[in-house]
């Protein structure tokens, strides 16, 4: 009889991860066949996408309730925005700055916000945004209150910008869209796939210890803080470089928009209420919704932002798990499984 | 008589884990009850459901022949039964005094225990009226914890443990007060490691193990050897 | 004489965040929970205030006495029907229903009222002031300062000397036991909640009077009453004034010395206190 061992992978899993791969590769050559407004759509879905993931990892799995992290966003962004400007750096390039830059404000961040619990450490973080926002809009190189551009020599030059107008036979905006897509779709990839695999490793076990139960976590050796820190930091991290990405795009910055509450943080916690929180497969279904309400009713100003905060007040009341969850308790489909699962050999029981 | 309180077939447990497999007990209008058993019999788990801190079946407990068995705990105290819980969980930001008065929050009806009947029960507590009630004696805890359940004037008063963690001496002293609460008109159960303490004092035993009944009976027609049995299990 | 008057200017500022602050130290203290929309309830309650002084000609301060039972209802339909769902060991509940919440009612307020900024007319309040000697000061602010005390006094007298403040403490200390002394948590906590309702609206009042707002100013109330409630330490209404004081000294100390870093200086004192005193100056011994 052979040993038991401890398992992870689905077939739903095994299904899932082949079909992402065929989406990717689609999403690599979709620019030969689609407009502009369709890269760019999908380039803001991606990058919600990616800051949800993220989000998600410290909430949902971490248990950390950050509504602080558009201080990454925007540090990021003008982490980015230095490089370019005052070091003359090539934005692509730059933008792993931003990354940087997001770890460096992390860790003090990190430091003062640890000393708080619940929803303390949710208005901390907010205000540790708050500060850094303030602290920027000081930066009068960077364009003060007011904010500035990424200058044309910089975004015209751009990396692979000139390679990419030749082989779609698309002008230098296009090319920069194209290109900022790709990036966005491999940090959108490399994001799930890092979250997924880190949920794999005793890593991920022990955040879903320290999340369900802290003590009994620390009982059997689990170093909780060192853990908050681990998911604390990836997330600003990874938070950062969408950032910089965000804004190499959109080639303009200011303070209220790089750090805006609505734009990062509102947004995205819907996007993983709405999708289910505590799930990688909730931000990805999450992020379609929202694409697709953004797109037909963002019209509509004030009425629709009250729609969107009513939709996660219900969701969150009576529906905690969100759409994902609903679909996964139904059918019982994991496509990122993430539960580890005795295996006793041959007879393994059917089933997902 | 109707029983004042009557469980049936009472099942009731920690989520996936059960600690009460059925159990059927009766208590009278007036009579002093006594649940003996060894640690993680059930007793707590008992009182607990019956309670209303435990969920159980709306018919598995019955009070003055109404189904009560499910009914959260604020609204089981309205109808006249209380508990001095295990540990005594006085409220720590309440003085003495405030304690027993957030005790008649739940009181329904009329009846003989006032503030001033309390302190003439436990004459020490009105020396200490102002004082946190953390800051108290262990005995002088759970005096103030069986004041607070009396000042809802129950028509049962539910005593879970009341003599765990005190020297013998003060145990002595609080069992002193339970003739007085007879005399006013409440029926007691009371759950006891104690089991000399639990003899002396009731009407009737029920002996818990494992979740079950072992053996019932009036503490003067048990033998020794009965309850031993019955407390510990028959010999392996 | 720049720094008494800047000194004084600022407590009587922190007056105003004490007033913001309490609250939000109340509804904590009793059922650990933090309502993210606090500020936008704030702001709601001006509106609402503003409203009943253009419509009903009333005076701010009658009106105000309008507005306080209609928050007071308000806050208690909230609780009971909505907030009290979200208590329980899980803390993801409360605080994505209450952020949802803040941005229901600021996108209510920019439909309903839009983004112009008011002001309640005050009258000759607005520019009153007192001459105390060395310093004047404005009859608004000392009339602000000195309702957060009226309020701290109320307050402490319902939680230490009522039936109500009772029961407040016991299902603050120990709910289950709570619960078997009689007390029904769901009222409970809907009464707290319309308490605080009614300190949010005298919040507003003097918020508004003292300067225009409008829907978006919200969120910056919230930080402001969470970190007086930080720095002076979760339980204590006093030390909730302290700390109101400490981020108005704070504030008005940087503004003199730059305006632009008027708000700055309020948050890195309040980081600083966090890292001297992660529990703040007073906190209550058992939590």
């Amino acid at each position: 009889m052979e040993a038991a061992r401890v398992t992870v992978a689905t077939r739903a899993g095994r299904i899932a991860g082949l079909a992402a791969l065929a989406l990717v590769a689609a999403g690599l050559a979709l620019p030969s066949v689609a407009g502009r407004a369709v890269i760019q759509d999908l380039f803001f879905i991606l990058t919600m996408l990616t800051l949800a993931q993220f989000w998600n990892l410290l909430a949902g799995f971490g248990g950390l309730v950050s509504v602080g992290q558009q201080a990454f966003v925007g540090i990021g962004a003008y982490a980015m925005f230095a490089g370019v400007i005052l070091l003359g750096w090539d934005p692509v390039a730059a933008i792993l700055l931003g990354g940087l830059a997001a770890l460096v404000l992390a860790v003090p961040s990190a430091w003062f916000a640890f000393r708080l619990q619940g929803a303390y450490f949710a208005i901390a973080t907010w205000v540790i945004a708050e500060v850094t926002r303030l602290a920027v809009a000081q930066w009068k190189a960077l364009g003060g209150g007011t904010g500035t551009s990424l200058p044309r020599e910089a975004t015209a030059d751009m990396l692979l910008v000139a390679a990419i107008g030749d082989l779609f036979g698309v002008r230098d905006a296009a090319a920069r869209d194209i290109l900022a897509y790709w990036l966005a779709l491999a940090l959108a990839v490399a994001t799930t796939g890092g979250i997924y695999a880190l949920l794999r490793t005793r890593h991920g076990l022990a955040l879903a210890a320290v999340r369900d139960n802290t003590e009994a976590a620390k009982s059997v050796g689990v170093d909780a803080v060192r853990l908050k820190w681990l998911v604390y930091l990836i997330a600003a991290f990874g938070t950062g470089i969408a950032g910089a990405l965000i804004y190499v795009q959109k080639a303009r910055i200011s303070p209220d928009a790089a750090f805006s509450v609505t734009d990062w943080t509102a947004y995205v916690i819907f996007i993983v209420v709405i999708g289910g929180i505590g799930t990688i497969e909730g931000p990805i279904l999450g992020v379609l919704v929202f694409a697709v309400l953004q797109a037909l009713f963002a019209d509509y100003g004030s009425w629709y932002l009250m729609a969107l905060g009513l939709i996660g007040v219900l969701t969150m009341l009576f529906a905690p798990r969100g759409l994902w969850g609903l679909i996964s308790r139904r059918t019982g489909l994991h496509l990122f499984p993430v539960r580890r699962r005795l295996d006793t050999g041959p007879t393994t029981p059917r089933g997902d | 008589m109707t029983p004042l309180l009557e469980t049936r077939g009472l099942t009731a447990g920690y989520g996936d884990f059960r600690a009460l497999f059925g159990i059927d007990l009766a208590v009278l209008p007036g009579e002093t009850v006594a649940i003996i058993g060894a640690n993680g019999a059930g007793k707590t788990t008992l009182l607990r459901a019956i309670a209303g801190v435990l969920p159980c079946a709306p018919d598995q407990v019955r009070f003055r022949g109404d189904p009560v068995g499910g009914l959260p705990a604020e609204a089981i105290v309205s109808r006249g039964i209380a508990m001095v819980p295990e540990g005594r969980r006085l409220f720590p930001s309440l003085s003495v005094e405030e304690n027993l008065l957030i005790g008649a929050h739940g009181r329904r009806a009329q009846g003989p225990w006032t503030l001033d009947a309390v302190y003439g029960l436990f004459p020490v507590l009105r020396e200490r009226r102002a004082s946190p009630a953390t800051a108290l004696s262990g005995g002088q805890q759970q005096m103030v914890a069986i004041g607070r359940a009396l000042m809802s004037n129950p028509a049962l008063l539910l005593c879970d443990e009341i003599s765990l963690g005190l020297a013998p001496v003060v145990i002595r002293d609080i069992y002193r007060a339970l003739p007085r609460i007879r005399e006013g008109g409440a029926a007691v159960v009371i759950v006891e490691q104690d089991i000399g303490q639990a003899l002396q004092v009731a009407d009737r035993v029920y002996c818990l193990m494992e979740g079950r009944i072992t053996l019932t009976g009036a503490p003067a027609a048990l033998s020794r050897e009965a309850i031993h049995a019955a407390y510990f299990g028959e010999a392996a | 004489m720049i720094w008494l008057d800047t000194l004084v200017q600022g407590v009587l500022l922190g007056g105003l965040y004490a007033l913001f602050a309490a609250g939000l130290s109340l509804v904590f203290g009793i059922m650990r929970l933090v309502n993210l929309a606090h500020g936008d309830l704030i702001v709601a309650a001006a509106f609402l205030i503003l409203v009943l002084v253009t419509w009903l000609g009333l005076n701010p301060f009658l009106a105000a006495l309008v507005a306080a039972p209609v928050m007071f209802a308000a806050g208690w339909v909230l609780q009971r029907h909505v907030l009290n769902r979200t208590l329980g060991p899980d803390i993801l509940p409360p605080l994505l229903v209450t952020f949802g919440l803040s941005v229901v009612l600021q996108n209510a307020m920019l439909q309903g009222f839009s983004a112009d900024s008011r002001r309640i007319p005050a009258g000759a309040l607005e520019t009153a002031s007192l001459d105390l000697g060395p310093v004047s000061v404005g009859v608004l602010p000392l009339l602000t300062f000195a309702s957060a005390v009226v309020v701290i006094v109320v307050l402490n007298h319902v939680f230490y000397r009522t039936a109500l403040g009772r029961a407040f403490r016991a299902t603050s200390d120990d709910l289950t036991t709570a619960r078997l002394m009689g007390i029904r948590p769901a009222g409970v906590f809907a009464t707290a909640t319309g308490l605080a309702m009614v300190v949010v609206t005298i919040a507003a009042l003097y918020l508004g009077m003292r300067a225009n707002f409008d829907p978006s100013i919200g969120p910056a109330r919230l930080i402001y009453a969470f970190e007086a409630v930080i720095i002076g330490g979760l339980g204590s209404l006093w030390g909730t004034l302290a700390g109101g004081i400490i981020i108005g000294v704070a504030q008005t100390a940087g503004a003199a010395v730059n305006p632009e870093w008027q708000i700055l200086a309020g948050h890195l004192a309040f980081l600083i206190v966090l890292l001297l005193r992660p529990r703040g100056l007073f906190p209550r011994a058992f939590d």
